[in-house]
């Protein structure tokens, strides 16, 4: 076998151009192919990055009646829906794809915030002092919430670098005061994400994807909620799941656990899962980009019969040298494993080039467009592997051909 | 008796019509034996040939090849035969054009699955005996026709074939070639191995021991 391959490696040596040319169509084929796969994985992975690392593997936990969200202040509070219990927030901790968990309270659109004529639309929490730590925020400027704000109903906010703009622009909030619902809060600190995570922004539909999550966000003691709200409002929870990919189940987990404690008709806690908000947006993007693999598919198809040909006029080339190996016992089995070896190590050698041609294509079709790529190992792998199966299917009418040969023809022939 | 051939006949298909190439032929070789068959081109001696070296079937009668009966035999069973009992010699050498003299006679015992190292070593033995122990790495192209020739009957004679079958093993060769090829040849045979010889040179036939004629397909 491996004397057939090295006779199959000289022989495609011996006819390098021809070989190569013959190559050319299996080349061009898993060629385009790798350069789709590897722009499908490098988008794919973007969307994650860009997704999850926004988020830092946080979920959070809403409250729904049926199919939407609910609003409070529209709906108010339904029997059989109260605020989360100690005892059900330790279950939640507990669970193991949770690496910490917290309550708070949420208006996204605050419409009761100003400074002075200034309004203020973002959104507005009532949260406990771990909150921070959960959904990965530092204190840059001023100090953060502590358990005595809770504790003394302390009038304070913590503002995100976007609210502090709007109502503070030019100048250090800390100290200063804004208004919530007619009442003052002092600025106690300004708050940022403390993974620093920029997602990577190429074009207006990525902005509006990734960005539209920093319209500003104000934080105040949940304590003092009832005085600017709702008294007794039910919470939502914010949990850091262990790692990316429980995500998606450590906000299932918590969201029964949630929904278990209510018994009020139609209504359940949901998560928001960044990961299946991501698995979403990568299904958009490699449907598209799988039609063209089926493109490029037609190309092989032409590869393929390009090497079939080639094997042709080798086998007739040959069929001296077929006819000598015959009459001094070469077994039509040996005769037909030298051509499908020999085609096999062609379209592999092809295949190969193939992969690396489309690893450089994409690099440079990524290069020029900002297209994110990644090389994908295992389609690589398998790319060279089904170009030996082409070179097999192909090359087996010229190897039976070869093989049922008669040599008293073969080594008449000049 | 290593050929025993009994009212062998071969028919050809043209189109509708029959043609006979062989006509009723009966033919002993004993182990042993040098025999010459002459005839002009187009009475049938290539086909004999074929038929002897096992690489066409008879229409009718029987054939013996070392006590074995050979029509009966499939495809492969046919390769193995002529691997291990039948050493070719072609008046156009059928060197491989990309392999050194060393690989072209090892190339018989790749077929009998000879380890590769034991190949070697064989193949030099059997060029040594050829005389071109000094050419063993030579291209065919880089050769004379003469030792073409003695490439292709080293490697005819490395598996240690019981039949020798040559086809105008001289008819591509000057005189002086020729003589030494048919040299080499009786120094064969005068070792044991049996060799059939066609040819059309009365020259070459006095060589052998024996000389049969071939006519229209009858051998005489």
């Amino acid at each position: 076998m491996f004397e057939n391959i090295a006779l199959a490696f000289q022989g495609i040596w011996s006819h390098k151009l021809r070989s190569f040319l013959t190559m050319l169509g299996i080349i061009i084929g898993i060629g385009s192919i790798i350069a789709i796969v590897s722009t499908i994985k490098g988008t794919n992975e973007q969307i994650k990055e860009n997704l999850i690392g926004s988020g830092n593997n946080t979920v959070s936990i809403s409250i729904y009646r049926g199919d939407s969200p609910m609003s409070f202040d529209y709906e108010g509070v339904p029997d059989g829906l109260t605020q989360i219990t100690e005892e059900t927030m330790s279950k939640i901790q507990a669970l193991k794809e949770v690496a910490a968990a917290t309550k708070y309270v949420e208006r996204t659109y605050s419409g009761n915030v100003f400074r002075g004529d200034t309004a203020y639309n973002g959104a507005v929490r009532g949260i406990e002092p771990d909150y921070f730590s959960v959904a990965g925020y530092e204190v840059y400027l001023g100090r953060t919430l502590e358990d005595s704000d809770l504790a003394g109903y302390t009038k304070v906010a913590i503002l995100d670098a976007t609210a502090a703009a709007t109502l503070f622009p030019n100048e250090n909030p800390v100290g200063k005061t804004l208004e919530v619902a007619g009442e003052p809060f002092t600025v106690a600190g300004l708050v940022r994400k403390s993974s620093r995570f920029e997602p990577v922004i190429k074009t207006f539909k990525d902005y509006n994807t990734y960005m539209s999550r920093s319209a500003g966000e104000i934080f105040i003691p949940s304590a003092v909620w009832p005085v600017v709200y709702m008294y007794d409002e039910p919470e939502k929870v914010l949990l850091r799941a262990t790692d990316t990919d429980s995500m998606t189940d450590a906000g299932k987990k918590a969201a029964d656990i949630l929904s278990g404690t209510v018994t009020a008709q139609d209504i359940t806690y949901r998560s928001e899962d960044l990961l299946e908000q991501a698995k979403k947006l990568q299904d958009l993007s490699s449907s598209t980009n799988k039609q063209l693999i089926w493109i490029a598919s037609i190309s092989l198809l032409v590869g393929g019969i390009g090497v079939m040909n080639i094997m042709l006029v080798s086998v007739t080339e040959r069929t001296r040298e077929i006819g000598l190996k015959k009459a001094i016992g070469a077994k039509k089995a040996r005769i037909l494993r030298q051509f499908l070896t020999e085609a096999a190590v062609l379209t592999s050698i092809g295949g190969l080039i193939g992969v690396g041609a489309g690893i450089i294509m994409a690099r440079v079709v990524s290069g020029m467009s900002g297209a994110p790529m990644a090389i994908d190992v295992t389609a690589s792998a398998i790319a060279v592997a089904f170009s030996m199966v082409i070179g097999i299917v192909f090359g087996f009418i010229p190897a039976v051909k070869a093989s049922n040969l008669n040599p008293i023809e073969a080594l008449r022939r000049d | 008796m290593i050929i025993e051939m009994t009212d062998v006949n071969k028919d050809y298909i043209q189109g509708k019509m029959t043609v006979p190439a062989l006509k009723h032929v009966n033919l002993q070789v004993e182990e042993g034996d040098y025999l010459a068959i002459m005839g002009p081109s187009g009475s049938g001696k290539t086909t004999l040939m074929n038929i002897i070296g096992l690489l066409d079937v008879q229409t009718s009668g029987t054939y013996l090849l070392d006590g074995n009966r050979v029509d009966t035999l499939n495809d492969s069973a046919l390769a193995v035969l002529r691997n291990r009992l039948i050493g070719f010699v072609f008046q156009q050498f059928n060197l491989l054009p990309k392999l050194s003299a060393q690989d072209n006679v090892a190339l018989p015992l790749l077929y009998a699955n000879v380890p590769k190292k034991e190949r070697r070593e064989r193949a030099a033995a059997a060029l040594e005996k050829v005389g071109l122990a000094d050419r063993m790495n030579f291209r065919p192209n880089q050769l004379s026709g003469g030792q073409c020739q003695r490439v292709a009957i080293a490697r005819a004679m490395v598996g240690g074939p019981k039949l020798l079958l040559a086809d105008e093993p001289t008819g591509a060769l000057d005189s002086k070639s020729g003589e030494q090829v048919m040299e080499l040849f009786s120094q064969l045979n005068a070792e044991g191995t049996t060799i059939v010889l066609i040819t059309h040179d009365q020259k070459v036939s006095t060589y052998a021991r024996v000389t049969r004629h071939i006519f229209d397909g009858e051998l005489r």
